[in-house]
């Protein structure tokens, strides 16, 4: 049986809507969020690189590393506005990050 | 045939730990099944060929960011059945919209074929003869410089708004300032008082 890229594709369609799941469903914890957005990213990551595999180009490896880039600052950026926010308030629940509201 | 084993292992297991990231209650369960996940990721990578990919996965994701959640999960002492009580109410939302995703999607790739003239289109073809690491480095350092270096920016802007944001200086906490102490001298600290014999100490 040959694994074509068919397969990848299916994979990483299922784990990017599991991703969107657990946005939805996670609705207060803002954590759980930043993970299903990691797991997205793991989604769109392994179907550039089954792409590059199946047509022998580089190309969609580099630009998985760039997203690689991007969802390490993110995180990292995410999780220290996180800090910064529980300092204040105490809590991390998204119901009470409305300030901004007016 | 070992390959098609270890794709259907690796891809069920990424599914598996996936949902159980997005459905367990606990926080610090859901980022080690993070990490799961992304081991299982790592080895789909290894599959499809992209070998420094895949380290890359393992040592920077599971060895860096998976840390990093690990401590704010670890550091925030967070209330989870309050957080998880939502959960009931989003379900059917959830579950209708990620259904109708992965049809969607599934839909669009399974009538997809690639184009005869595809292959003519391809930037950096594979080299053959040399290892992924090497033709991956012989194209980022020459065709992707710039691409490199701004993510090496990205990289260091993230760094720099990290740390801004989660320093701050308590007032209640008294510090040692090794200036100030290296800086003083016996003169500020101490005098030399000549006491006369009989009259002790009067101020």
């Amino acid at each position: 049986m040959i694994i074509g890229v068919e397969h990848y594709l299916t994979v990483a369609a299922i784990l990017f809507a599991i991703g969107v799941f657990g946005i939805i469903v996670n609705r207060k914890n803002v954590i759980v969020i930043l993970m299903s957005v990691e797991l997205m990213l793991l989604a769109v990551n392994l179907n550039l690189v089954a792409f590059s595999g199946h047509l022998g180009d580089l190309v969609g490896q580099i630009f998985t590393m760039l997203i690689l880039t991007v969802a390490a600052a993110e995180a990292a950026i995410g999780l220290a506005i996180l800090v910064a926010y529980y300092r204040n308030r105490r809590s991390i629940s998204v119901d009470d990050i409305n300030s901004l509201k007016g | 045939m070992t390959v098609a084993l270890f794709f259907y292992m690796f891809a069920a297991f990424l599914l598996i730990s996936a949902l159980l990231v997005v459905s367990v209650r606990n926080p610090v369960h859901a980022a080690l099944f993070l990490i799961l996940a992304f081991f299982n990721g790592s080895g789909l990578f290894l599959l499809a060929g992209a070998e420094f990919l895949s380290m890359l996965l393992l040592i920077v994701y599971v060895g860096a960011v998976m840390v990093l959640f690990l401590f704010v999960v670890m550091m925030l002492d967070i209330d989870t059945s309050e957080l998880r009580a939502s959960m009931a109410t989003y379900l059917p939302t959830g579950l209708a919209v990620s259904l109708v995703l992965v049809a969607e999607l599934i839909m669009v790739f399974s009538a997809w074929i690639s184009a005869p003239d595809a292959l003519k289109l391809r930037a950096a073809p594979m080299p053959a003869g040399v290892s992924n690491t090497e033709a991956l480095g012989r194209v980022l350092y020459t065709n992707y410089v710039y691409y490199f270096e701004m993510a090496g920016l990205i990289l260091l802007v993230a760094m720099i708004g990290a740390i801004v944001l989660s320093l701050h200086h308590r007032k209640d906490v008294r510090r040692q300032k090794p200036a100030e102490q290296s800086a003083r001298r016996r003169k500020e600290a101490s005098k030399l008082v000549d006491v006369k014999p009989g009259e002790g100490l009067s101020s």
